[in-house]
């Protein structure tokens, strides 16, 4: 099998200078060019663990490169991907500072063929090499810890067996421990801690009792309360303890022998100077023993013992804070306060055993992160690129659009599938600035914009329908989406994932529902019910203008019905709700509230009368295949009954039934005289 | 006309760049392609509407080509040209980009007498 080449990334703006290096290069190497950095930095972000060597310019248009320098070191790509730099650029202090970015090599222009590609070779097969010693010592190391992990494991639990403890409280040290020595460094810096120091304490802390084994197991487990002798033979633990490690014959010099002799010999002091055995007072006592200390008594309270029953949280705090359980700096307490919800969260609530693994998980990353000659294996990277190949797989299959969204540099990346029918680019670099890709409508981008403000590391999910132009149609789509927020403290949102479902005929599906609930099945008009809903919603948007609400029914409907037949009838009323459309103005509300009922309701600024004369005569008058249509019509008016609904519509109805009452095919506005006319409580 | 005597006619040095690149036969081909080359058009209209840091890249970008390729004359111009834009553009700029035209006619056309040379 033909082994396959490497990649080299060519960032040049000029084409000529890109197809010189081309042609140097591409009988060993494959190339890939970019013609700005912008082009770069989209490279590297789709493909960096591929790319063996970037050849870079640095003046260039939109990005120049310098900043894809800077990019790639806030990335940390520059750790993985050397970085050649060729130009025209003699000046010293340009090329310190392309040094001081990270650059290993620095070719001007003109330059010798022969030499860019010695150079070339030379860089790669220097980083491979770096690769695999890298892997090689990574794994080592790793193997190495999990070894002396397990051993000091062994060795506590040991110590603890002995002390007839669960062996539980070994490991509620060592969390507790991190947990305030994590939020100390938050506080301060005044103890020069550094995240290894963190992981080197919580480790060191296991052996915090190791002195026991020397204690007479009769004075260990005494289930009542030590003579003041036994007490003091109990004290020594901590000197016994310090002696044996003092007494090591290899690894004094160790930081974590240091450590583990601090731990073991000064955890019982107290910040005020009262403890044992030596009697330190507030600083002279080591952080490590003073963050241990306070964990061991935090977990003997809350333990069962041979001589004793465990107290509550809330107890061993309260009874910490009171100082009636040592004493320690005001600094330890503040730290002690602020995580006691993540204690509770941990040792109360359970789940301890897995938010302990979490954590590990995390400091591992974060030690990941921190070291910069660490970096990812390669059977990592295999591990990576196979999941990679599985999304992409999952992603081509599901036909859905998915995206990622960086911060930093301002970037989306689309799977093709999407990319495609949205018809975009599938990586779009500086995505507010690029109409050209845009595809949501500015409404729906502004409130998802302001939907992800809203998301915190806790509820980082959002959902939003909106309208997307979909192989040059717009559809509704659901984008259900998630905000990434760092590890760090605070955490930092640093982009989105998601995903775009379609879900335009689900839509389609409830607006017609929505359409048959509120709208008249025969005449497509609205049901009397709706109409009601946006009559009253109008008036509400604008309750000084003037309105008027007519009601009609049609005459002798029934004679319609029974000379002809019901469908005849049917034939009629769409007849009329056709004329009503057409005589009434966009913004009116016309609806059937009944058999032949129908209700129209307007806004007028001039005189209503000539309105409803000008409907009124559009609606009636017509011989419609023998039958005569013709209305009769009550009108109210706001003016008069005010803005109500059922005012309105009971002044209307009692218009209409005395035009009703004076001979039908007429229409007459409501005035106070209509109260008065007899007989409409029995129609 | 062979391409030494084409670097003759342009002011650049064929010595210099036979020594940098691999073959003649390169040479002949990125020298050719220096005509359908952009940047000294993309000089030409940024100058003209006054956009100077993209007039500065251009001739950046012309000056980066002429080293490639030895074209020294051309090379000496546009690099004058190139610092007297570095910082937005200096009084010499118009003598200096009339130099760079003129240098440029004078590379192109040895170039074009070149190309058709080779028909032959």
């Amino acid at each position: 099998m033909a082994k396959e080449k490497q990649k080299i990334l060519i960032v040049d703006d000029s084409e000529m200078n890109r197809s010189i290096l081309t042609d140097i290069l591409d009988s060993e190497y494959d190339i890939i060019e970019a013609e700005n950095g912008m082009q770069a930095v989209a490279a590297l972000q789709q493909k960096q663990e591929e790319i063996s060597l970037v050849l870079l310019d640095i003046v260039m248009p939109e990005m120049d490169g310098f900043e894809v320098l800077q990019v790639m070191n806030e990335q940390r790509w520059i750790e993985n991907v050397p970085v050649i730099m060729i130009s025209a650029e003699t000046r010293s202090s340009r090329v310190d500072q392309a040094y001081e970015l990270g650059v290993v090599d620095f070719i001007t222009r003109p330059f010798d063929a022969r030499v860019v590609h010695r150079r070339v070779v030379n860089t790669i097969l220097l980083y491979d090499k770096q690769a695999k010693l890298k892997e090689l010592v990574a794994e080592q190391i790793y193997e190495k810890e999990q070894n002396s992990g397990l051993m000091v494991d062994i060795l506590s639990h040991i110590v603890e067996f002995r002390n007839g403890e669960s062996g539980l409280h070994v490991l509620h040290v060592r969390t507790l421990t991190e947990l305030l020595l994590h939020r100390l460094v938050q506080k301060t810096d005044q103890y020069h801690l550094k995240q290894k120091d963190i992981s080197a304490i919580g480790t060191a802390s296991a052996l915090h009792d190791v002195g026991k084994i020397a204690i007479d197991e009769r004075i260990l487990n005494k289930p009542g309360r030590l003579t003041s002798d036994e007490f003091a033979i109990m004290k020594t633990h901590t000197t016994i303890g310090a002696e044996m490690l003092k007494n090591l014959p290899f690894h004094q010099e160790h930081p974590m022998v240091q450590l583990v002799y601090q731990i073991c010999r000064w955890h019982h002091e107290r910040y005020d100077g009262r403890g044992y055995p030596d009697g330190l007072v507030g600083e002279e006592i080591p952080i490590a023993a003073q963050v241990v200390a306070l964990a061991d008594v935090y977990d003997a309270l809350t333990s069962e013992r041979v001589y004793k029953k465990g107290f509550s949280h809330e107890k061993a705090i309260q009874m910490i804070v009171n100082g009636e359980c040592g004493a320690f700096s005001p600094l330890m307490m503040e730290c002690l306060l602020d995580v006691s919800d993540q204690i509770e969260k941990e040792f109360v609530n359970g789940g301890g055993q897995v938010q302990a693994q979490q954590r590990e998980l995390q400091s591992i990353s974060q030690a990941m992160s921190q070291h910069r000659e660490l970096s990812a294996s390669h059977r990592t990277l295999q591990l990576l690129e196979h999941e990679r190949m599985k999304y992409n797989f999952f992603a081509a299959m599901s036909q859905e659009i998915q995206f990622e969204y960086t911060l930093l540099p301002p970037m989306v990346t689309l799977n093709t599938w999407g990319a495609e029918k949205l018809g975009v680019s599938e990586v779009i670099m500086d995505p507010h600035h690029d109409p050209k890709n845009r595809c949501f409508r500015a409404e729906d981008w502004s409130d998802f914009a302001k939907n992800l403000r809203c998301t915190t590391p806790e509820h980082p999910l959002i959902t939003q329908e909106v309208k997307l132009m979909f192989q040059g149609e717009p559809r509704w789509f659901r984008v259900i989406a998630r905000a990434i927020w760092s590890s760090d403290e605070p955490p930092q949102y640093t982009g989105v994932i998601g995903k775009v479902v379609d879900v335009q005929e689900s839509k389609v599906k409830m607006e017609s529902l929505q359409r048959m609930a509120s709208h008249d099945s025969l005449t497509d008009l609205l049901n009397l019910s709706s109409a009601r809903k946006r009559i009253e919603e109008q008036i509400q948007a604008a309750p000084d203008a003037e309105y008027a609400l007519a009601v009609f029914d049609l005459d002798k409907f029934k004679q319609a019905n029974d000379n002809f037949g019901h469908s005849f009838g049917n034939e009629v009323l769409i007849r009329v709700s056709e004329k009503l459309r057409q005589s009434v103005r966009s913004g009116d509300i016309v609806a059937r509230y009944g058999g032949d009922e129908f209700l129209i309701f307007l806004e007028y600024s001039q005189d209503l009368y000539s309105v409803i004369d000008r409907i009124f005569h559009c609606l009636s008058g017509e011989d419609y295949k023998g039958f005569l249509i013709s209305a009769s019509m009550g009108v109210a008016q706001s003016s008069m009954v005010g803005t109500d609904f059922n005012a309105l519509f009971h002044a209307a109805d009692m218009a209409l039934y005395a035009v009703k009452n004076d001979g039908r095919g007429m229409f007459r506005i409501y005035d106070e005289s209509i109260e008065d006319l007899p007989g409409r409580a029995e129609a | 006309m062979t391409l030494q005597e084409c670097y003759i006619a342009l002011g650049g040095d064929f010595e210099d760049v036979k020594r940098r690149l691999p073959t003649d036969r390169m040479v002949q081909k990125f020298v050719l392609k220096f005509l359908n080359d952009s940047s000294y058009q993309l000089l030409c209209d940024s100058l003209e509407s006054k956009n100077y840091p993209e007039a500065f890249r251009a001739a950046h970008t012309i000056k980066g080509v002429c080293q490639n390729l030895s074209f020294t004359c051309l090379q000496q111009s546009s690099e004058q040209l190139t610092e007297a834009l570095r910082d937005g553009p200096s009084p010499e700029v118009p003598a200096l980009y009339a130099q760079v035209q003129a240098d440029y006619k004078k590379t192109a056309d040895a170039i074009r007498a070149f190309q058709e040379g080779l028909g032959e």
